[in-house]
């Protein structure tokens, strides 16, 4: 049973390697060099440990069979030792450590090199429980989808704004924990940890954090959207370009609504495009229930508000999920998670429904209300 | 009974309920506190087996909503903590006790009432931290507590009280018995027992009890810094203060590595007793087995980091862990090598003892084997903080750990109660067990290399993971008939088992030369041994001395102060909990006052 | 001077009731070995704490810095106090061992004295910082140098405690000063000896070294 075993898991690891399109979060399917490199040093190693695993496990039964006390087996030898024999098993799996180190080791400072002059470095800011994203060669912020280029080296520079976090996103490769920054001196470095590499195939990569980080450890997804470079720049530009009042629907004679008293002063220029299939009117809504919410105490939204705190909704749109992968997003979703959001993912710190020990007060927003919002939100692609 | 009389072995007078319990509560003898032990280490067994199987009912599905997330968040660090501390290591605890003593022609430990106290410490902070879930408080920060998570700013409720103080009152109690197995070993060995003819199983008691000595006071200290920053405001992991989070990891898994082989080296003395014994051949390579052991703890002194590859040590600090664990794989492949031949040209007799013995030989192997690719630290970005992990460490754990003990725990059960237990029962306990463990853990390599993270309460369906849980779950779920089983089996057994002699395997070791239970004072007369298998060798001189006429015999009086002084360390910390300055000085003063009265008793 | 090396230990209040009878494997007292034992863990326990004052010792974002408080003239006295303690220590041994009473009991109290000795000066110590502006909670340097001369301290009370109790049960007779009960002493007087040897650390380490 032992030895079918092996050989029946060696053969598995090969088949899922072809099968990546079924496993989004599978290791067996880089598409960086860094992943690819790592998993040439796992496929060394386990090429070596099975062969070990194969020749005990075939030992063990070989032993357990043919010495098996029958009524006939004779008294066995009382052999205490053999020199010669522990020498050898001794200096065999030397030999084997030594072949699956050197590999090993040249890929640890191959994988931890400086960055090339060219690299595009991404800040990553592990937060409880949301990724956020900062270029700064493009003076752009975002959250839990990252685009990045391919065919250019990727750095990410990284570090928590809370606890510590781990950034894994398998297609790209092995993970790096992302941990909190001691507080220095005037004038000393600030810590980060770093992940290289550059990506070859456009696509979209998920990831989650693998470091235990408190109650919703478990959604705090990370999506990379992989493109090719005009593509990124073009994405770069939407997410610049500031936000325009949404174009009416033909036939709509509604104008645009005036500002409530105490909002945010009507933004100028092109502004975001606004998606087809939703009533401009509730879109407009929204964005004025949005900006005069306490919304913006904590939300960022190029052009139209600027708060801190929280995730970057620039583009929000184009996320496959609302709460870092906690429902996907689709408007029923973001109105659950405007309306409740302690409800959806544990220990949320945003404000939502009424909490008798909650940290936050309630919105009070209506129902109307969220889905006006949900609406604006899932409207900007 | 300061003095006794000499006497064959009688069957057990029937007592009252109360004299028995009052019998335990203050005996220092070392076999019924190994009993102690080993019945509050089933207890937890099943205590934390619970955990796992509310743990894979939550992750049979993606999505799942049968507890919520800080319930589960709770269960994963209780089962962990559970299993490896209150588990993992008192049951090795208990066959220390039980046969240490006997192996090495010894009436007891020691220091005998200390011993008494680590027991009681042990029991008393087991109930303590536990009873957290009653008021829902359950520690929630991982068994491994990572800094800053574990802060009163990001964990402000009385979970990581709990565990803080509850670890650090049974991480005391560890380090007595260290210092009480060291000392007993080296000073209490019978006339003609020099180290190098100890049984395999004592030398690995030796060892362990050297790593506790020295990896536990690590953990004491990363302990306090935790419970200052906690309960006084120190900073020592407070970022705006430049504490690191990161040296909590470098303390802890200083300790905690060291640890895991505190765990399994009792377990590989139980696979060294068995497999000679029902290979009816000598220990392969005694002298090598035991290098190799102190090898492996003390290489595995300087492998700490490897738990940390992930967390940007750098390439230098990540080469040079790579390379000290992988040296590490060196000796423990000998070991397994000298057991396979042992077996070789032997007449291999399977009892349900040998099975376990070599079903762990096997298991472990697989469990080595993955431990070989994590240190491998470029890939171990993949593997490590998944279900890769996981699986590694419960192939070492249960595969070698916990089936070593139910190795163990077949083979001495007919000298701890006279009685065999059943051989039916038990070959169905471990085939049973067999498959549920490799249906549990094998699926989990998958898990964790097609994306699946560690310490997670649910997963996305679109994942694809979910038929790889689902089978893991159903493992999981046949491991609770097995070990039910094995509880059956053991309730029997002590009530109907066949009786067994003094010597029931023909075994080669001292302990088998008392008789089956042995009497309180364990042997007649010292006996003097000449060769490492004394009932192979020369087993009329060893069996006369164990059974003939009975020299003048004194052993130490039973005593309530061990557990007065542990209910005074335990009430300590659970007063520390209170935050009223005073209220630990009363635990504190008691416990003082237990240990006075302890340094002022008469011993006779 | 041991002199229950190869003697069966006697019959003395809580002794391992093997050692009354067949002579020890090593011929060492078994309560002397334990004892070296542990402090083998409480070196252990000392080096992390030593440890993690040295990796945070520059760490500290605000002060007081150490080089703002620590007074190593002062320190150096209260070090010698501790060492002549030790000396103390083995005169009283000596005393017991060669069954002089007043040797015996005036080393005891020797030690007594100059161990609480230090412990003033530890605690002027602990409060001018403390008035300095230096708590637990002020920073690096507070939270590691007061754990680890806290608990430093703390020992050094557990040992005075220790050590007055020998000494009263000593004056009383309720075991005599003689060579029999010196085991006793000895020991107390390891645990004394490990206890200023980590001070010693401490001082060169903590003190001493920039």
């Amino acid at each position: 049973m032992r030895a079918p075993l092996a050989a029946a898991r060696a053969s598995a690891v090969l088949l899922l390697a072809a099968c990546a399109g079924e496993y989004p979060q599978t290791t067996f399917a880089p598409v960086t060099d860094f992943g690819v490199l790592i998993n040439e040093v796992f496929a060394t190693t386990l090429w070596w440990t099975m062969g070990i695993l194969v020749v005990v496990l075939s030992m063990i039964l070989v032993a357990v069979i043919r010495f098996r006390e029958t009524p006939d087996s004779p008294e066995p030898k009382q052999v205490h030792g053999n020199v010669k024999i522990e020498i050898a098993w001794t200096i065999v799996p030397a030999i084997i450590v030594v072949m699956i180190l050197v590999p090993t080791v040249s890929a640890i400072f191959e994988t931890q090199r400086r960055p090339s002059e060219d690299a595009l470095t991404i800040e990553v800011i592990g937060h409880q429980w949301w990724w956020e994203f900062r270029y700064p060669e493009y003076d752009l912020v975002t959250a839990n989808l990252a685009y990045m280029p391919t065919g250019r080296e990727i750095h990410l520079q990284m570090h928590s704004a809370d606890v510590i976090h781990s950034f894994w996103v398998p297609r790209l490769g092995g993970k790096r924990d992302v941990n909190p920054r001691p507080r220095q001196a005037e004038g000393e470095a600030q810590h980060s940890t770093h992940l290289l590499f550059t990506i070859s195939e456009p696509g979209r990569y998920a990831g989650q954090c693998a470091e235990f980080c408190g109650d919703s450890h478990a959604i705090m997804r990370i999506e990379v959207e992989a493109v090719a470079p005009d593509a990124f720049e073009a994405w770069v530009a939407d997410m610049k370009a500031p936000p325009r009042e949404p174009l009416p629907l033909e036939g709509d004679t509604a104008a645009a609504p005036a500002p409530a008293p105490g909002a945010l002063p009507a933004p100028t220029g092109t502004g975001q495009r606004v998606s087809a299939g939703r009533p401009d009117s509730l879109i407009f809504e929204g964005r004025r229930v949005f900006s005069s919410s306490t919304c913006v105490a904590c939300h960022t939204i190029e052009g139209v508000s600027s708060g801190p705190l929280g995730p970057n909704l620039t583009l929000f749109g184009r996320r496959l999920t609302v709460g870092a992968g906690a429902l996907p997003n689709t408007l029923e979703n973001v109105e659950a998670w405007i309306r409740d959001p302690v409800a959806v993912k544990p220990g949320a710190q945003m404000p939502g429904a009424e909490r008798p020990w909650g940290a936050f007060p309630a919105t009070g927003l209506s129902d109307a209300e969220i889905r006006a919002v949900a609406a604006y939100l899932t409207s900007l692609k | 009974m300061a003095t006794l009389e000499a006497h064959a072995p009688h069957a057990a007078q029937p007592r009252g309920t109360r004299s028995i319990i009052w019998d335990y509560m203050t005996t220092v003898d070392h076999k019924k506190i190994g009993i102690l032990y080993f019945l509050t280490s089933l207890f937890f067994l099943v205590v934390g087996g619970l955990e796992a199987i509310l743990i894979r009912i939550q992750l049979m599905r993606p999505g799942n909503e049968f507890v919520s997330a800080e319930v589960y968040n709770q269960l994963f660090t209780m089962h962990g903590t559970t299993m490896v501390f209150l588990m993992g290591m008192p049951i090795a605890v208990a066959f220390f006790n039980y046969i240490v003593p006997l192996q090495i022609g010894a009436r007891d430990v020691a220091f005998p009432r200390l011993n008494a106290l680590s027991y009681w410490i042990f029991l008393f902070g087991g109930i303590f931290i536990n009873a957290s879930f009653l008021i829902g408080a359950a520690p929630n920060g991982g068994w491994f507590g990572y800094a800053n998570l574990t802060s009163e700013q990001f964990s402000p409720g009385l979970n990581i009280d709990f565990w803080v103080l509850g670890l650090q009152a049974l991480g005391a109690a560890s380090i007595m018995g260290g210092v009480n197995f060291v000392t007993t070993i080296i000073n209490l060995r019978a006339p003609g027992m020099r180290l190098m003819r100890m049984p395999l199983f004592t030398w690995m008691a030796f060892i362990t009890s050297f790593l506790i000595i020295t990896a536990l006071p690590v953990f004491a200290v990363a302990l306090f810094l935790v419970t200052f920053d906690r309960f006084w405001g120190t900073v020592f992991f407070q970022v705006s203060a430049g504490g690191d989070p990161v040296l909590w990891q470098h303390l802890f898994w200083m300790f905690g590595h060291p640890e895991v082989y505190i765990l399994i080296l009792p377990a590989f003395g139980i696979i060294s007793e068995v497999i000679p014994t029902f290979s009816r051949k000598p220990l392969f390579g005694y002298a090598v087995m035991v290098y190799s052991a102190a090898l492996i703890a003390l290489i595995g002194w300087g492998a700490w980091a490897h738990h940390m590859f992930a967390t940007g040590l750098g390439p230098i600090a990540d080469a040079f862990f790579t390379v000290s664990t992988m040296i590490i794989a060196i000796p423990t492949g000998v070991k397994i090598f000298n057991w396979i031949a042992t077996m070789w040209g032997g007449k291999i007799r399977f009892t349900t003892a040998m099975l376990f013995a070599v079903g762990a030989v096997a298991l472990f192997t697989v469990g080595g084997v993955s431990g070989v690719m994590h240190a491998t630290s470029p890939h171990d970005l993949q593997q490590t903080d998944t279900y890769f992990v996981v699986a590694h460490f419960h192939y070492v754990l249960i595969g070698g750990t916990v089936m070593g003990v139910f190795a163990g725990i077949f083979y001495w059960f007919p000298k701890v109660t006279g009685r065999f237990m059943n051989e039916t029962l038990g070959k169905w306990f471990f085939w049973l067990y067999f498959v549920g463990m490799n249906l549990t853990f094998f699926p989990m390599h998958f898990a964790g290399l097609l994306g699946m993270p560690r310490r997670i309460f649910t997963y996305a369906p679109e994942l694809n993971l979910a038929t790889i849980n689902f089978v893991t779950s159903l493992g999981a779920f046949l491991q609770v008939p097995a070990v039910l089983l094995l509880v059956y089996n053991l309730w029997i057994s002590v009530r109907r088992g066949a009786p067994a002699g003094t010597n029931p395997w023909n075994a080669a070791t001292l302990e088998w030369a008392t008789a089956s239970p042995p009497a309180e004072h364990n042997f007649n007369t010292t006996p003097v041994v000449h060769s490492r298998e004394p009932l192979w060798v020369e087993p009329a001189q060893v069996e006369e001395a164990a059974r003939g006429p009975m020299e003048h015999i004194h052993l130490p009086p039973p005593s309530y102060w061990p557990i007065l002084t542990a209910a005074g360390v335990v009430a300590t910390m659970a007063l520390f909990m209170t935050n009223l300055w005073w209220a630990p000085l009363i635990g504190l003063a008691w416990t003082m006052i237990g240990a006075i009265n302890w340094a002022f008793e008469p011993t006779h | 001077m041991e002199n229950t090396a190869a003697m069966p230990a006697p019959h003395g209040h809580g002794e391992p009731a093997h050692a009354a009878h067949p002579p020890t494997a090593t011929g060492l007292s078994t309560w002397k070995l334990g004892f070296w034992i542990f402090m083998g863990s409480e070196t252990l326990f000392f080096g992390t704490l030593i440890s993690t004052y040295m990796v945070y010792k520059h760490e500290s974002v605000t002060g007081p810095f150490p080089t703002d408080l620590l007074d190593i003239p002062l320190t150096s006295v209260s070090t010698f106090v501790l060492l002549m303690s030790s000396l103390a220590m083995v005169i009283a041994l000596d005393g017991f061992q060669r069954n002089d009473r007043r040797m015996g009991l005036g080393g005891l109290m020797g030690v007594i004295i100059l161990g609480a000795g230090f412990l003033g000066f530890q605690a002027y110590e602990f409060t001018h910082f403390y008035h300095e502006g230096l708590t637990l909670q002020t920073n690096l340097f507070g939270s590691s140098f007061f754990v680890l001369t806290g608990f430093h301290g703390a020992h050094v009370t557990i040992g005075v405690i220790w050590l007055l109790i020998l000494w009263i049960e000593s004056f009383r007779g309720r075991f005599a000063v003689t060579n029999e009960h010196a085991l006793k002493v000895e020991i107390a007087g390891l645990y004394w000896h490990f206890v200023d040897i980590v001070w010693i650390a401490i001082f060169t380490l903590i003190y001493l070294i920039e």
